[in-house]
């Protein structure tokens, strides 16, 4: 990103025709009040399910003493991974200076916003005495990871909602005038947050050097919030937890599941409002390299993690390595591996294969597997602690998800969909001001 | 005035009239006098009595909180009445100048179960859910199979207090480590952390929550237990500060538990009630702790199983028989 903006985008007429496109979609339609209306009644019944569970307790879940952490943790870990996309897109990428993803910058922002946002209230849900959260800081103790973990995923929150938040201010005033399709309370929202910009050459400066800041801060953040989660478990002492790559481990599965949400993002923001000018083809074919380059990292860190105590078989590690290759887990394990790693990586090598539409159900399928393979980190484990299972009911043996902790975990899942509609429909997804400015850059190049 | 004529007659009745009524006065008087005396004496002496007879009868011995025994008047006695707040105080400060220690002999162990029942009478837990719990065990193949009660360890090193968030698990001065069901957030570090499986959660309403309802907490007891939170095994922290065995170790029928004070290095037999030297009881016996390679310490001691003089048998397990 330059230190210095050259305004004159400001007046040239481009900036009319790039604001209308991407304006365009913005505002209350009919299928966005179907839509919302839909999620809207999905997540009355979710929530239900959350009142019953904080009535009954978690007897409700499938979780009990052995197993005493399932979906909720691994749907923890799936949205804190998932938002990481948001520090890898604009501050890595965009730092070294890759100019192609200045059209995905906003919507990396939007997924890390929405699901570092919702993932305090995952780890709520699975809290025995939510009621008592506050007394996290109260009489939070600062060795325990959780502590931790909770400061972080907060700072995150925050740096990221800057993010997304000071890029957005030039695009509110420049949309004033603009929004005559659209609500009288939006352009009045539109006014309020775009707290009297007047694109003068200093604000722009002072902007950039915000978010350059802002940029940089979130690098160490981004990267101590997904260690520290994969500290949760790397701490204890449970064959196949008790590993020293957890950190690393995690944070490179976290790029890959967010970069396919990205990908699943921009397709449906490029059919659905119909900004194919501006998410073309080429950004899905980086976005390609992209996920195949971490799918790699993460395959090279799944070898070390599995292969290294493979060899030795050490008694405890053993039992647990063989339920995951043979045993009652090798069905999931064996298609979170093909399914959501080893075919992507080969598929995406070729450029057919990068194309918005293979692209988009790629990266469903690298999705789910994400988030299974979340469970299959946090669950088996637990299946065989050091010492035997003994006079215990025969349910409490094995983890079986119940029909309430399923809607509670797609709850979470709703409120980030939520999020995400309200931002990208109430708010232009595409950086105006940006694009315009690219444009007058190749333009006033292409004149010389 | 005629009656002054015959004067003299009349003059000597009057006299000895005067002379019967004074005698009378003085009767009267002394009289009155007597019995106000009678009366104030046996008020005084009764005063006496009363006063000497209060130390011999209505004086009560106490022990105070710094182990003082003290003569206080029963009538001085008030019932205080003990809250939440003075348990949690003591509960969490512990007991000064012990180091509590349990060794379990495995050579002794019948699986009778004991243990169990009265360590779930005493904490109101169900059936399946074990403060401590008796596991089948077998080292490997060809190895003799054993019965292996297993309390939390107490670990000097607690992996379960490193995690918590919230301080509401604790290892306290007398080695015990104890859980705060007020405090407890129930995000379950603990039994993540834990590698001996030593910890439950109340995943519904606990067994008699409607019974224990308004009771004060005892974070010694852990009663009343709460929904949503942990609960363990507490070395009867309760009824060590009265100075008795565990419920388990004073359960056990076959003398399976010793149980003492390692500051004292001396434990003793739940059963027999025979007190050894800790040091050479585990020295001759060949004492080790469990998963001791892990580093956490524990303060629970394993004598081996060998020289069993009765049959194993591992009867059909009773909790499925019963669920």
């Amino acid at each position: 990103m330059a230190s210095e903006v050259n305004t004159d985008f400001l007046h040239d007429k481009k900036l009319d025709s790039i604001a209308a496109d991407i304006l365009r979609p913005v505002g209350i339609t009919q299928g966005f009040i179907v839509w919302m209306g839909f999620l809207g009644i999905s997540l009355l019944a979710c929530i239900y399910a959350y009142y019953i569970q904080f009535d009954k307790g978690l007897i409700v879940t499938g979780l009990r003493d052995y197993i005493s952490w399932g979906m909720y943790i691994a749907n923890f870990v799936f949205f804190v991974a998932t938002s990481l996309v948001g520090m890898l897109i604009s501050s890595v990428l965009g730092l070294i200076g890759f100019k192609w993803v200045k059209p995905i910058a906003r919507i990396a922002e939007i997924i890390a916003v929405a699901f570092a946002a919702i993932a305090g209230l995952v780890i709520v849900s699975d809290m025995g005495r939510p009621e008592r959260l506050p007394y996290v800081f109260m009489y939070g103790r600062i060795q325990s990871p959780i502590i931790w973990d909770v400061t972080v995923v907060t700072t995150y929150l925050v740096i990221s909602t800057l993010l997304y938040f000071l890029p957005l201010i030039p695009d509110l005033a420049i949309s004033k005038g603009r929004m005559g399709h659209t609500p009288k309370w939006l352009q009045k929202t539109y006014e309020i947050l775009a707290v009297n910009w007047k694109h003068t050459p200093k604000q722009y400066q002072i902007l950039l050097k915000a978010v350059r800041i802002m940029l940089i801060l979130i690098i160490p953040t981004a990267f101590a919030i997904h260690t520290v989660t994969s500290w949760l478990f790397a701490v204890t002492l449970r064959p196949g937890w008790d590993s020293s790559i957890f950190g690393p481990y995690f944070l490179t599965g976290a790029f890959v599941a967010g970069s396919a949400a990205v990908v699943i993002m921009m397709y449906f923001v490029r059919t659905n409002y119909k900004l194919d000018k501006y998410l073309t083809e080429h950004h899905f074919d980086m976005m390609g390299k992209l996920l195949v380059l971490v799918s790699i990292v993460y395959l090279y860190f799944n070898i070390n993690e599995y292969l290294v105590p493979g060899f030795k078989m050490k008694t405890a590690e053993a039992i647990h390595l063989k339920d995951l290759f043979v045993g009652d887990w090798a069905f999931m394990f064996w298609s979170v591996q093909l399914l959501g790693l080893v075919i992507p990586i080969i598929l995406l090598l070729f450029k057919f294969f990068r194309k918005p539409l293979s692209m988009f159900v790629i990266s469903i399928v690298v999705l789910i597997a994400a988030w299974f393979k979340r469970l299959i980190i946090v669950v088996p484990t637990q299946d065989h602690p050091f010492l035997p299972i003994q006079h215990v009911p025969k349910a409490w043996m094995v983890y079986q998800p119940t029909i309430v902790e399923s809607a509670i975990t797609i709850g979470t899942l709703l409120l980030v969909i939520i999020i995400i509609t309200v931002l990208v429909k109430f708010f232009p997804v595409i950086p105006i001001w940006e694009m315009a400015e690219e444009q007058n850059e190749i333009d006033s190049k292409s004149k010389e | 005035m005629s009656q002054n004529s015959n004067g003299t007659g009349h003059e000597h009745t009057s006299r000895e009239e005067d002379n019967v009524n004074s005698r009378r006065a003085f009767f009267k008087n002394f009289g009155l006098f007597g019995a106000v005396a009678a009366v104030g004496g046996a008020a005084i002496y009764s005063g006496y009595e009363y006063q000497e007879s209060k130390p011999g009868h209505d004086m009560v011995k106490v022990l105070t909180s710094d182990n003082r025994i003290v003569e206080v008047p029963r009538d001085q006695i008030k019932d205080v009445k003990v809250d939440t707040d003075q348990l949690q105080k003591q509960g969490r400060e512990g007991l000064k100048g012990h180091r509590f220690v349990m060794v379990i002999d495995l050579s002794k162990c019948r699986n009778a179960r004991k243990c169990i029942s009265a360590c779930q009478g005493a904490h109101h837990l169900r059936p399946y859910e074990y403060h401590i719990n008796t596991l089948v065990m077998q080292e490997s193949e060809h190895t003799a199979p054993y019965f292996m009660p297993k309390p939390c360890q107490h670990c000097d090193n607690p992996p379960c207090v490193a995690v918590c968030p919230v301080d509401a698990t604790f290892k306290r001065q007398d080695g015990i480590v104890l859980i705060d069901n007020e405090r407890c957030i129930g995000c379950r570090f603990c039994i993540a952390a834990c590698p001996y499986s030593a910890r439950l959660f109340h995943w519904e309403e606990p067994l008699m929550a409607e019974s224990d309802k308004g009771k004060p907490y005892n974070i010694e007891l852990n009663v009343p237990q709460r929904k949503g939170t942990i609960t363990k095994c507490l070395f009867s922290s309760d009824r060590l500060r009265e100075g008795k065995l565990p419920y388990c170790v004073s359960a056990c029928p076959n003398g399976v538990y010793y149980f003492g004070d390692e500051n004292q290095d001396a434990v003793t037999n739940g059963t027999t009630k025979e007190t050894f030297r800790l040091s050479e009881l585990l020295k001759v016996n060949a004492g080790y702790q469990l998963m001791a390679e892990l580093g956490t310490k524990p303060r629970v001691y394993y004598l081996p199983p060998k020289n069993r003089l009765f049959e194993f048998k591992d009867e059909k397990d009773p909790v499925q028989e019963t669920t």
